[in-house]
């Protein structure tokens, strides 16, 4: 298994702190193709900004299974719509944002970063029934302070920063700089026996248009979508049973069987779940239901592509503050090495 | 004038909840013990320092006095590693989905980052609607396995916003506990101000406690030091985002200078004259009622002392975003100093009412 330690955590922490939000992932892109560049037989940036990285394996085979591993750079954030004079501004979300994770809370704004807040209302002004109301995204405003030079257009994301807490990683992004973090140690570490095609893809969060772009340009024989999804497992307010976890912390990399969108590949699934077992790595199946991957789009291009989804588990999606384990996160990446060796053709021959 | 901003910072970089007030009340101690003569604690906890003045005994004095108090959260049960919250002091529950806080937990030598959780509505019960969740919904989750939360954490255990100041453009400073650690920051300014310049009466500078939850504070340190006036400082409603009624001011254009019933009007002239003549800028903000403030405590305290209310206007105020200039910070202090240099030994006999 591939080693795990502080120098992965390092540079997912890295990831998770610099700002990418969809449509502007340059941040992450920067420290992508840094870190694939030694590595690749192949790297391009594509017309969307997908970063496309392709590692030919050697082995004598002639028919080489060419596997493609998507993770996305981009993360929901905020757009800049309209000044409002004196540092103040309006903006919109970008991607799936309760409004109701807005109030109160630093950001940081531009390509220099520049601090911010979205304050509100004093509790003090607003009579009962105000109270109890949510804030609606056109009465917010993004506050520079009294002369901040933001700009109508600048992307905006949350301020909090990464930490390691016991068994735990605390921070915003984890949806999916997680992912590209293992994308970045699968594809230093890719087997001979396939050629690796690594999509570090755009625009996830808004519908998923960098991965379709990424799947027609590699033509995969097969496609994974590395991403991290929501951990539903705390307590019912009755005591009751939480029967719609979605997906629970610490069991191990989430694999998905079906979503809203997508039947994810039975044969990969089965295969997935084979490899955990062999190996002894914790796993866990996602509970079908709504929700999405890239792999949605991946698996609709071209002529069709045997796609499965592998997430690493995270509470408080899209909020400023992500709870994973490191050990899911380390099992995950365990799961898909020893996957990638297990590869062969007959894995999705017609029967 | 010395920057006050790196302690401003530091005192908004510690937690102090409402009657758990020493972590700042410590920092406050060693920023004022070179700048007074005489630094203790009162028996409920607000920190009182002595700066004499140089009138013959019996000396008159004045009673500067903030709050150094802030609101958060306690734990109020621990189920699966989460833990449920109550309030302490008048928290904003919008503000809490996602916000950084430290659990400040007495089972570990540790303080434990957290953030705020809210669960999804599926998991409450339908009266508690898609708006805003009132707290007895939120859940606070340190990324702890609950058999850790269960050995460190403990019911009762204070719970703290977690955010760093951050410094907005314009010389305005954001964090929480703003609210009224930058008036601290105030009083600071004006002891500052003073090492130079002679004053006849004694100031008792006071930071006290629990202003958020009883005024215990106020009420106390007022009682036990019984001063001739008192000037309370504390941050009104700034005008931005959401609050642009009469009752909000624009930040950096001056300080607030209180008149209402909590307020004794001779005081508030005297302030108002030397603001003009001193060239500092000041608004009117009339309180008609309660002000809400340690003013409204002293005021009535034994035989009843004339007191005044200096503010500054503070935005977002009860969120972890509160947001103030630090030139209003700069000048409440400096107006507060000259005031008291201002004082002649006989003040107190030409307080009058009509």
């Amino acid at each position: 298994m591939p080693t795990f330690g502080s120098a992965q955590l390092k540079l997912l922490e890295k990831l998770c702190n610099v700002i990418a939000v969809s449509g502007d992932e340059s941040e992450v892109r920067k420290l992508v193709l840094e870190e694939v560049k030694p590595h690749a037989d192949e790297l391009k940036v594509d017309v969307m900004g997908n970063v496309l990285a392709t590692k030919f394996g050697t082995g004598k085979n002639k028919r080489r299974m060419r596997v493609m591993l998507d993770a996305h750079m981009d993360e929901v954030g905020f757009m800049i719509v309209a000044d409002d004079g004196e540092g103040l501004y309006r903006f919109e979300t970008v991607g799936g944002i309760d409004v109701r994770h807005l109030v109160g809370k630093q950001i940081l704004v531009g390509k220099d970063y520049s601090p911010a807040v979205i304050g509100g209302k004093p509790i003090h002004l607003m009579n009962g029934e105000e109270r109890t109301r949510k804030v609606p995204l056109d009465a917010l405003r993004i506050d520079t302070g009294l002369s901040g030079k933001a700009k109508v257009g600048d992307r905006a994301g949350f301020a909090t920063k990464f930490r390691r807490v016991g068994p735990s990683i605390l921070s915003k992004s984890i949806d999916d700089r997680i992912g590209v973090a293992t994308l970045i140690e699968l594809f230093r570490q890719a087997p001979p026996t396939i050629d690796l095609c690594a999509a570090f893809s755009v625009q996830e969060e808004i519908g998923l248009r960098g991965a379709k772009v990424a799947a027609q340009y590699f033509n995969p024989d097969i496609a994974i979508a590395v991403d991290s999804t929501p951990a539903n497992d705390m307590p019912l307010y009755d005591g009751g049973e939480n029967i719609s976890y979605n997906t629970k912390l610490g069991l191990g990399p989430a694999i998905y069987i079906a979503d809203g969108s997508t039947l994810h590949d039975p044969r990969l699934v089965r295969f997935l779940a084979e490899t955990a077992e062999a190996e002894g790595i914790p796993y866990q199946f996602r509970q079908p239901g709504g929700g999405g991957t890239d792999s949605g789009a991946i698996q609709r291009s071209l002529a069709g592509i045997p796609t499965v989804s592998v997430s690493v588990p995270h509470r408080y999606t899209h909020s400023p503050i992500s709870i994973s384990r490191v050990d899911d996160w380390k099992n995950t990446i365990n799961l898909l090495y020893a996957a990638l060796r297990r590869i062969t053709p007959e894995l999705i021959a017609p029967r | 004038m010395a920057d006050i901003l790196p302690f401003l910072k530091s005192l908004i970089s510690v937690s102090g909840l409402s009657g758990h007030e020493t972590p700042v009340a410590d920092l406050i101690t060693e920023k004022w013990r070179p700048l007074v003569d005489e630094l203790s604690l009162s028996r409920v906890g607000s920190l009182h320092g002595l700066k004499k003045g140089r009138g013959q005994e019996p000396r008159p004095s004045l009673m500067i006095a903030a709050h150094m108090d802030a609101i958060g959260m306690r734990v109020s049960k621990i189920e699966d590693g989460f833990l449920h919250i109550t309030n302490v002091g008048g928290i904003d529950v919008r503000v809490l989905p996602g916000a950084p806080v430290t659990v400040h937990a007495s089972g570990s030598d540790d303080e434990l980052p957290g953030v705020v959780a809210m669960p999804p509505a599926r998991f409450l019960p339908e009266s508690a609607g898609d708006g805003v969740l009132t707290i007895n919904y939120l859940l606070v989750d340190t990324g702890l396995l609950p058999r850790d939360v269960d050995k460190k954490v403990r019911v009762g255990d204070l719970i703290s916003f977690a955010n760093d100041p951050m410094e907005l453009a314009g010389e305005v400073i954001s964090g929480h506990s703003l609210d009224n650690r930058a008036s601290v920051a105030a009083l600071t300014v004006c002891l500052e101000e003073l090492q130079n310049k002679p004053h006849v009466w004694d100031v008792w500078a006071v930071a006290t406690v629990q202003e958020e939850v009883s005024f215990l504070g106020s009420y106390s340190s007022a009682f036990e030091l019984r001063p001739q006036m008192a000037i309370v400082v504390d941050g009104t409603f700034g005008k931005g985002p959401g609050a642009n009624g009469w009752q909000t001011f624009p930040l950096a254009k001056g300080v607030g200078l209180c008149i209402g019933p909590n307020m004794h009007p001779f005081l508030h002239e005297r302030l108002k004259s030397l603001a003009e003549q001193l060239e500092i800028p000041w608004f009117l903000d009339v309180t008609p009622g309660q002000s809400g403030t340690d003013a409204f405590a002293v005021q009535t305290t034994a035989e009843g002392i004339p007191t005044a209310l200096v503010e500054y206007p503070l935005r977002y105020m009860h969120t972890p975003v509160e947001s103030v200039a630090v030139k209003d910070i700069q000048r409440v202090g400096r107006l507060l100093a000259e005031f008291i240099v201002s004082l002649e030994a006989d003040f107190v006999d030409r307080i009058i009412w009509d």
